[in-house]
Order: C-alpha cells, then sequence, then structure tokens
C-alpha cells in the first residue's frame, strides 16, 4: 500500500473544496484522525521544505492546496480572475460582520455612521455574508453573518482564526447581544 | 482657516460623520482619550458650513453628528460636581470613536491577508469566480424542522416589506452619444459585448434600440459574419456636412 500521506495527497489534489478530516477519515478506515493528522503535517513539511510554488494549507474547517502569493502575477498571465478587491467601505463593513457576529444592519451602521444597505446587499451578492435569521425583537430585523467562502476567500481556518483587532483596545462594550 | 477646509475636501471624500471626526482627530493629532471638545466641535461644524456653500447635500447622518458633538459640548459647560459619578459627557462620541477605528484597524489587516483569486490559487480556479455553486455548512434537518421553517416563512410572507429598486433611466439618445463615442475611439463595436457588458435586461434594450436608431439614421451600419456569427458595429464616414 502506498504512504498514508501521499494518498492524502490525491485526495487534496482531486478536491473542489477544503477538505475536512471527518470526509478523509471516512476513506481511510484503517487509520484515525491522529494519523491523518500526523501525515498531513509531514505533507506539509514536504512542500515547504521544497519551496515550490505549492502550499497545504489549513482553511475553512479543511485542508486544501494552493498556489504561494509569490505566483499570484504568474497565474494571472493564463487566467482570467474576476475582481475580488473590495473597497475601503466594503471591506470595513465585512470586518466589522466577521468580528461582530451575528449582526444586524443597524449596528453596522451605529459603528459606521453611515448607510449601509447598498454594501450590504454587495456582499450577500458575493456570497462574503449571509442572513442568519431574524432578531426577535420588534420589527424583526435581519442579522448577518460571515460564509464558509468568506473564509475561503480569506484564507482562515475558522471565524476564530481572525486575528485580534491591535492598536487600539475595546473600551465600548461589544454591540450586539450573543444570539440565544 | 478657510483654506484649511479646502485642502481637507481635496485630500478626501468623507463618507460620513465619523470618517470625518476620525480625520479631524487625526490631522489635530489630537488624544482621543482627551478630546478637546470645543476645538473639534468648530472644526467638524467648519466643515459642515463648507459643504453647504459648496451645494452638497449634507445627509443627515452629518447633521445628527453636528448635534451630539454640540450637545457635549454645552454639557462639559455644566459645573462638575467631585461627588457625582456621572461620566465624561465626552466619552458618548469616544467609544463609538475607538470602535470604528478599530474596525477599520480589522479591515485593514483583512486587506493584508492573501485573497484567493488574487494572491493564492487553488487548483479549479473557475470557482473561485463562482460561489453560487459553494454549499455552505452541512446540515442536518428533520422532516419537521422542514415544516416549521416553511411556517415561519409563511408566517413572515405579510409582514417582510419589498423593496422597489428604481432603475436608473438611461435614454436612448443619451446610449446614441455613447455609442458613437466609442465608435469614434475604437473604429467598430461587437455587439456581442456591448450586451455582454449591459448592466441589465432594460439597459440591452436601450442599447439595441439606440443601435437600430443610429443604422436608421445612417450614422453607423452593421455588418453580421457568416462563419462567426459577430455582428459588428461600424460608424458611417460623415458624407454630408
Amino acid at each position: 500500500m502506498p504512504e498514508l500521506k501521499f494518498i492524502l495527497e490525491s485526495f487534496l489534489f482531486v478536491s473542489e473544496e477544503p477538505l475536512t478530516l471527518e470526509k478523509m477519515r471516512a476513506a481511510l478506515p484503517f487509520t484515525d484522525t491522529k494519523g491523518i493528522k500526523e501525515a498531513l503535517q509531514s505533507l506539509k513539511n514536504e512542500y515547504d521544505q521544497r519551496q515550490g510554488s505549492i502550499c497545504l494549507i489549513e482553511v475553512a474547517g479543511g485542508y486544501q492546496l494552493r498556489t504561494r502569493s509569490e505566483y499570484a502575477d504568474w497565474i494571472k498571465k493564463i487566467i482570467q480572475t474576476s475582481a475580488q478587491r473590495l473597497s475601503p467601505a466594503a471591506l470595513e463593513t465585512l470586518a466589522i460582520i466577521a468580528y461582530k457576529q451575528p449582526i444586524m444592519r443597524s449596528d453596522i451602521e451605529h459603528i459606521r455612521g453611515v448607510d449601509t444597505g447598498g454594501i450590504i446587499r454587495m456582499l450577500l451578492d458575493r456570497k462574503l455574508i449571509k442572513i442568519l435569521g431574524r432578531k426577535e425583537i420588534p420589527g424583526r430585523p435581519l442579522i448577518y453573518a460571515t460564509t464558509r467562502y468568506f473564509l475561503e476567500i480569506f484564507g482562515l481556518r475558522d471565524i476564530k482564526d481572525l486575528p485580534a483587532p491591535k492598536d487600539i483596545s475595546d473600551l465600548g462594550k461589544p454591540v450586539v447581544d450573543a444570539p440565544e | 482657516m478657510c483654506s484649511d477646509i479646502y485642502k481637507v475636501q481635496l485630500e478626501n471624500i468623507f463618507e460620513g460623520p465619523m470618517d470625518l471626526l476620525v480625520y479631524l482627530i487625526r490631522k489635530n493629532e489630537v488624544n482621543i482619550y482627551d478630546i478637546p471638545i470645543s476645538m473639534i466641535t468648530d472644526r467638524y461644524l467648519d466643515y459642515i458650513e463648507w459643504m453647504k456653500s459648496m451645494n452638497v447635500d449634507i445627509a443627515g447622518d452629518f447633521l445628527v453628528m453636528a448635534a451630539t458633538l454640540i450637545q457635549i459640548k454645552s454639557r462639559m459647560l455644566l459645573p462638575v460636581h467631585d461627588d457625582s459619578d456621572e461620566e465624561d459627557p465626552r466619552q458618548e462620541i469616544t467609544r463609538p470613536l475607538l470602535e470604528y477605528l478599530q474596525m477599520k484597524a480589522a479591515a485593514l489587516q483583512l486587506n493584508e491577508r492573501d485573497m484567493l483569486g488574487e494572491h493564492t490559487f487553488i487548483r479549479s480556479p473557475s470557482k473561485i469566480s463562482d460561489p453560487g455553486t459553494l454549499p455552505d455548512h452541512e446540515i442536518r434537518v428533520d422532516i419537521f424542522d422542514l415544516i416549521k421553517a416553511f411556517q415561519r416563512i409563511i408566517e413572515n410572507l405579510s409582514s417582510d416589506i419589498s423593496l422597489d429598486v428604481v432603475a436608473d433611466k438611461l435614454s436612448i439618445k443619451d446610449r446614441m452619444i455613447e455609442l458613437s463615442h466609442l465608435l469614434k475611439e475604437k473604429g467598430f463595436l461587437i455587439f456581442q459585448e456591448l450586451i455582454g457588458n449591459a448592466a441589465g435586461k432594460a439597459d440591452i434594450i436601450v442599447t439595441f434600440l439606440a443601435i437600430l436608431e443610429m443604422v436608421k439614421r445612417n450614422a453607423a451600419h452593421v455588418i453580421q459574419r457568416d462563419d462567426t456569427d459577430t455582428i459588428t458595429l461600424y460608424l458611417n464616414e460623415i458624407t454630408h456636412a
């Protein structure tokens, strides 16, 4: 039988989405999560040592092979990428939703001090955020949260992987109540 | 002071009152924990005045903030009793400012990350531009969850506010002018590309009608190639002056 790490490598190569540990384990009954994690780590080390264009990262609750950023300009010579850039205002709104989720639009606007309806619609269209539900208060406003796609785009393992906002200590109290 | 304000506007367009406030605080190198409220309020009002003089429509948000600042300023003038446990009136503005700055910093941090499709790529890059096929977390529900969900939808149906978005009205005349500019620039236009770039159904129709009108007026002619089906629009040389 081939080495576990190379079997995993083949899984990663054919996966369209970040591959979860559960999925790998289900396919490999002869080993456990610990064994898979170790094999993934050694695979990751191999990619790192090789210093090639590909690396293995943990993202959106799974593992994925990605190109290193140094090769972005080369890659763009052969494939067309749709514009992913977000305006400063959109980034601000996205950051607020990411850090304070689940959050109502009025709370976002309270922080930013301006109407955010258009930006929210754009972020929804781009699947970076989603409607989580409604808050059970008068008016039943919609509440928003980031999507798994958001984690994939920004290369985050999970939402806790977001770096703590630096520089300014948080004197204010949280804007939203925790969800029930 | 007036020239000061002019400089402000030339380098910056403020999206909202918070943006403006942050700018004033940074520009005047003010300690955010000890804002000289009188000075900041004056600068803020100067800016509002200036916007008015430039006939800029001042959003209500800017005026609300102006009122808040003036209110804080007036509360600061009231004598403070040492034994009172009232908090500094400036907290009303300091707290949201800090939070806003924190989120601005967080946005910058997000922006510094390697973005998929921009800095880093996966093996099937087509997926990046088509998030529609991406399911979010897999969820497990039974039939009763579905029924409950359906009931909720039905209940909410009547209370939901529908939003009418008014489409930008582009006239055929405007589009004709636009097209002839483009034609003068490029020499020819591919019909399919014009339609492909259109923003919506109305846009497509306006573009289509504009082309027909131009052909009718002999301002342009259209050629369709047999082999590729490409429809190309050419500008007619103006023979009659």
